[in-house]
């Protein structure tokens, strides 16, 4: 603050006068704290998210049958990467470094998106991510990029442009599995079946459940409900199962003509609960190889620091 | 096409133990710029072996001995030193045979004068690797001096004649390892010594004879591929 | 250098030429432990999808800002200068190339 500063009450209504203007935020202005920790929060787990996302997919890049595929997916993972990256540079503009962050999702105080402790057993998994679960997360991101915060905006529309090859790729996959053998549509099947409800789930818990919803709504950093998202990510999934010729494993999933949308049946949030506690089947193997990876590699980011200093690179 | 084969398959095999980094790189940044050493290599790859046959075909139906790369690309990648001292080794050759097949004209002339660009960089970024480790931490000087060694005995084979290349594979050789000793001179490391090639007469990749962890780099790469013989992916 | 685990790299602004013509604008930032290889993680994060012909990169901490607070006395005085913008002049119907 400087010797102009003002009341915090003026500040206040300069930034609810930003927001019902669809102005955006940016990092240097004045904003409330419960707002800036609210997004440190979200653009964190986004980013680690994005970087705990590569281990399922980086589980097929040394088996992928076929070189045109194992190009793909390598540029696809290594997208993750880049995005991790671009999030963490937006967390950084609130003032929390890098550093921090992996801090705290390696101590477990920060989480990231529970879909990423589901193993990848076969092949199939990596056409089920790339259609659901990428699906699922554009679903997701498209509105972020209108959100009021401005450098997480333009992370995220930097992101979802990257990102539209992601989805694309894992439905060609599924339908190259699909039309394949007998063997490989049993693969593709069997994959859309165990991805299908934690894909759901990725909206998080129904709106009477969620507790940040609201206030985020307000502050404009989210733009739709986890309901409304999660319905728009069914009505959307449901043709392309049918095109793929695969069937999504619910009994319950029919058009509703008073609705104008697919109903679906139940989710199991005993299920979502128990794997965002840390019971997954991943979660322990997930964050030890991300740890392992941190630790094996603090020598090589002290010789780089010890070099540059050593040459007279100014540090910050 | 049996230099298709083997400037293939160095680039195939390169490129799978660099994709094994992915997810375990020493800091993001370097996530990034080891997939796109990786992923430069694969495209070198796809188009040396369609030069000879069915990419796919060539990549995981052929036997181990089939295989014609130099043995320094199948080592394991160890810690990061290890890795960079074999990108050091390999991209400094590399760089060196394709600028001199991109000024030939010989079938490889168009593919080396688009490759020697991407290897160029390969090469920048194993060399400022080695200066940051060579003169950065005692324990990193420590990690790529033994790195170094380690992979020594491997270079000997990279200057053994391709047959359909037309390359003067002494001066290849005098300018690599001059490149090579101002390199680890200014990273305050010694060029190593020792033997430059194993003492088995049987040869070694270039003669389809590999090292014991290739084959179980192979069975990884390939089994998918030959659980559904005829499949399409 | 002692060598201490948590000594993070700094932070660099990355600036991109999309293509020749423009001016760099700002892509975003990284970590590098200096300008040399904070160039080669910009090339390989920002232009990865031939998205630049030039780059530029600066420790973030060299960046000295405007503050969000002085904006009134920094931008406003221009907003009351409209003789600054042509649309200000009126020039009869008819005249060209003005």
């Amino acid at each position: 603050m400087t010797t102009m500063a003002a009341d915090a009450g003026a500040y206040e209504a300069v930034f609810d006068a930003a927001l019902a203007a669809d102005e955006r935020i940016e990092p240097r202005d004045w904003m409330p704290d419960e707002y800036r920790a609210t997004l440190v929060r979200q653009m964190a787990q986004h980013a680690h998210s994005e970087i705990i996302g590569m281990q399922p997919e980086a589980n097929w890049i040394t088996r992928a049958p076929s070189l045109r595929r194992k190009a793909i997916l390598m540029a696809k993972v290594q997208d993750e990467a880049g995005h991790g990256l671009y999030l963490y540079s937006a967390a950084e503009t609130l003032g929390t470094s890098r550093d921090e962050l992996l801090d705290k999702l390696h101590s477990g105080r920060q989480k990231y998106s529970s879909i990423f402790n589901y193993p990848t057993l076969t092949w199939a998994d990596v056409g089920a991510i790339g259609w659901l679960v990428d699906g699922a997360a554009i679903t997701n991101q498209v509105p972020l990029c209108r959100c009021s915060y401005g450098p997480y905006a333009r992370a995220m529309v930097r992101i979802c442009k990257e990102e539209s090859f992601h989805q694309r790729q894992g439905y060609e996959l599924l339908l190259a599995l699909s039309r394949g053998t007998e063997a490989q549509r049993a693969m593709a099947q069997d994959a859309v079946d165990r991805w299908w409800w934690p894909s759901l789930m990725m909206f998080g818990p129904p709106d009477d459940a969620s507790a940040h919803s609201a206030q985020s709504m307000a502050w404009k950093i989210k733009r739709h409900s986890n309901d409304e998202l999660r319905q728009r990510f069914v009505d959307i999934c449901v043709p392309q199962a049918e095109s793929l010729g695969l069937t999504l494993p619910d009994p319950e999933l029919r058009w509703s003509e008073e609705r104008g949308h697919y109903d679906f049946g139940p989710i199991d949030w005993d299920e979502f609960r128990e794997v965002l506690r840390g019971n997954g089947p991943c979660n322990a193997q997930r964050i030890t190889q991300r740890r392992r990876a941190h630790e094996e590699g603090a020598w090589v980011r002290e010789a780089a620091a010890a070099y540059a200093a050593k040459h007279g690179e100014a540090q910050a | 096409m049996t230099a298709a084969l083997a400037l293939g398959d160095d680039a195939l095999v390169l490129s799978h133990r660099l994709g094994e980094w992915a997810g375990r790189a020493p800091v993001l940044e370097e996530e990034v710029a080891l997939a796109n050493i990786a992923l430069d290599l694969l495209g070198q790859a796809r188009v040396l072996l369609s030069l000879a046959d069915d990419e796919d075909e060539l990549a995981y139906l052929r036997e181990e001995r089939a295989f014609r790369n130099v043995q320094l690309v199948e080592q394991p990648n160890g810690d990061f030193a290890h890795t960079i001292a074999r990108q050091l080794y390999f991209s400094t050759y590399q760089e060196l045979l394709y600028e001199r097949l991109a000024h030939g004209s010989g079938p490889f002339a168009p593919l080396a004068a688009k490759a020697v660009k991407e290897v160029a960089y390969h090469r920048d970024h194993a060399e400022h690797w080695t200066l940051r480790l060579g003169d950065g931490t005692d324990e990193s000087h420590e990690r790529m001096r033994r790195g170094l060694d380690a992979l020594w005995r491997f270079t000997g084979e990279l200057f053994e004649p391709v047959e359909g290349c037309e390359v003067e594979w002494h001066t290849l050789h005098d300018a690599w390892l001059t490149r090579i000793t101002s390199v680890l001179e200014r990273a305050t490391l010694a060029v190593p010594e020792g033997p430059r090639r194993g003492g088995w007469a049987a040869g070694a990749g270039r003669q389809g004879i590999h090292t014991e962890p290739f084959g179980r780099m192979l069975a990884e790469m390939q089994h998918l591929h030959r659980s559904h013989p005829g499949a399409t992916w | 250098m002692s060598g201490s685990p948590s000594a993070e790299w700094p932070l660099w602004e990355v600036f991109v030429r999309s293509r020749r013509g423009l001016s760099h604008t700002h892509a975003g930032s990284l970590h590098a432990p200096d300008a040399e290889m904070a160039l080669r993680n910009a090339r390989d994060l920002y232009t990865r999808r031939s998205e630049g012909v030039s780059i530029w990169v600066v420790p973030s901490a060299e960046i000295t800002a405007s503050s969000p607070d002085e904006r009134d006395p920094f931008f406003e005085p221009s907003a009351d200068k409209p003789y600054r913008h042509p649309t200000f002049y009126a020039i009869p119907e008819g005249v060209r190339h003005l």
